[in-house]
């Protein structure tokens, strides 16, 4: 199962076992992961799951799709490494990746 | 706009389906409207009407096929509008919400940070302690108007706050806000003439600020935002006052009729009203259950740009479809006894009524806050706050709204 550390915006870290398929956004929730409302159910039509991707796992997750790059666009708090977790899957790939969450979601 | 012909049999339940016009005002003053949805979700949930109140138009009633309309701005424009009511041709208004990519996404993207978290963090002290003044000032044990002393005073000092518009002045954006969203139906204005003549006042004084504020460096205000982005600040007039409007609207009538309609709901489920006071740590959650209970804006149009199915329904390109938020948020295929408010619903949060995609209420959060601020300190302050009398409803299928609602104060 790969793991993944969520890092809260005053730095609490929460390490999950993801399964492999599912979003990073249900691994988050099915965790009680805090700070991710995915008020949409994880359809890239709300952008309340944003998370910024640490730095030199940005390459590995891969860039926003179109859909997810018209929500992300409309944030004004959006970050050069911001996704929407809705919108990455999880794999063995990502095994040992590591997030930040916002301090509020927009 | 045609005149609404009377039903010829105000039994909902046994009309012809063809001859259910959802977008009758009356339906939403009276407070029949649940009837006439449930049986649209129920036997016609993509429902074609041929004679609406503005002409021929497909009502979309179940959560699912409302939700994916909202999601393929692609396939379903906004276009012009997202009222059904054609623009005027003689007094278009441009604005934002009824334009699609990229323009709507350059212009709303000068604005957002006004409402962005960041910004709200800092808002916050100031919204507390203006919602304490306007609690410490009500009369406890007497009757009064909820619509005019609360809601309308809190959102309408917000909004003063986001436009810094001068204070004392504040109520001309209640008035504005009221007349932008008039018709015939609605009372608020005699005439067409008289609302344009009423909107060019606030086109005028909003000028004003424009040309104080224009060139100014950086206010972080609306009206300088607008006023000094490189998108923006060459806007027509028309423009600028349909982006005004839609300002003004969006941060008033919405935010305005939930407050009201929290009371109301409360007041209707009593066994809620318990539990808020036993679980204030409910209120986060009874904030998205109230919006999604109320819906304060019960739908949004948008035209089809081709041919699509619907929930297997083909709508031509150029129909006009309504995704009425105001059904999908009672539509029991998606929220358990969904005419109930329940303010610890598990999946309150997934409500229509900011709707979903590009077009999102940009201001949900301020919503959100503005009421979790209110109710932390009406609890600080009321054991109750009755509802004494039958609320005056809004005649209108657009806002979902309020005019008067009698309260009596109950101190702790």
């Amino acid at each position: 199962m790969p793991k993944i550390t969520f890092i809260s915006h005053d730095g609490k870290k929460s390490l999950v076992d993801a399964s492999e398929g599912q979003s990073l956004m249900s691994a988050a929730i099915d965790n009680g992961v805090p700070g991710i409302d995915a008020d949409c159910g994880g359809e890239c039509s709300c952008a309340t799951c944003h998370v910024m991707v640490a730095d030199d796992w940005f390459a590995r997750t891969g860039g926003p799709n179109v859909n997810e790059e018209a929500m992300l666009d409309l944030n004004p708090e959006r970050t050069p490494t911001s996704r929407l977790s809705c919108q990455i899957k999880v794999t063995n790939a990502l095994d040992g990746l590591v997030v930040n969450v916002p301090e509020f979601q927009f | 706009m045609a005149e609404a012909v009377k039903w010829e049999s105000d039994d909902i339940d046994t009309l012809d389906l063809q001859q259910i016009d959802p977008s009758r005002p009356d339906i939403f003053q009276t407070d029949r409207w649940q009837r006439v949805f449930a049986r649209l979700r129920a036997e016609a949930p993509v429902h074609y009407c041929a004679n609406g109140v503005d002409g021929p138009f497909w009502s979309l009633t179940r959560y699912e096929d409302i939700k994916y309309v909202d999601q393929h701005a692609e396939l379903f424009s906004s276009d012009g509008t997202i009222v059904l009511a054609d623009p005027e041709e003689d007094f278009p208004l441009p604005m934002f919400i009824a334009m699609d990519a990229p323009k709507h996404d350059q212009q709303r993207k000068v604005v957002s940070p006004v409402v962005a978290p960041m910004n709200l963090k800092v808002l916050e002290g100031t919204i507390r302690q203006r919602v304490q003044t306007i609690l410490d000032g009500l009369p406890v044990g007497q009757e009064f108007n909820w619509v005019d002393l609360v809601s309308i005073e809190l959102t309408t000092q917000m909004l003063a706050t986001l436009f810094d518009f001068p204070f004392e002045d504040r109520r001309k954006l209640t008035r504005w806000s009221d007349v932008a969203t008039a018709d015939e139906f609605s009372g608020i204005v005699e005439s067409e003439e008289q609302r344009r003549v009423e909107l060019y006042e606030c086109l005028a004084y909003f000028n004003n600020l424009w040309q104080q504020r224009a060139g100014k460096g950086s206010g972080n205000d609306l009206i300088s935002m607008l006023a000094n982005n490189e998108t923006t600040r060459n806007m027509p007039p028309q423009e600028f006052l349909g982006n005004l409007v839609l300002l003004i609207v969006g941060g008033n009538d919405t935010t305005r009729n939930s407050i009201s309609g929290g009371v109301l709901a409360l007041n209707q489920y009593p066994g809620e009203y318990a539990k808020l006071r036993a679980h204030p740590e409910l209120i986060p959650n009874m904030v998205a259950e109230i919006i999604r209970w109320q819906t304060p804006l019960a739908y949004m149009r948008r035209t089809a740009l081709s041919d699509s199915e619907v929930g297997g329904t083909l709508i031509r390109k150029g129909e006009k479809l309504a995704m009425w938020y105001i059904s999908g948020n009672r539509d029991e295929s998606f929220f358990e006894d969904p005419h109930a408010l329940r303010i610890d619903r598990p999946n309150a949060r997934q409500h229509l009524s900011f709707g979903f995609g590009i077009h999102r209420c940009m201001g949900n959060r301020l919503a959100e806050m503005q009421l979790r601020v209110l109710w932390e300190e009406i609890m600080k302050r009321f054991s109750f706050v009755e509802v004494v009398g039958e609320p005056t409803r809004v005649q209108s299928s657009f806002v979902k709204g309020y005019s008067e609602l009698p309260v009596v104060l109950h101190a702790l």
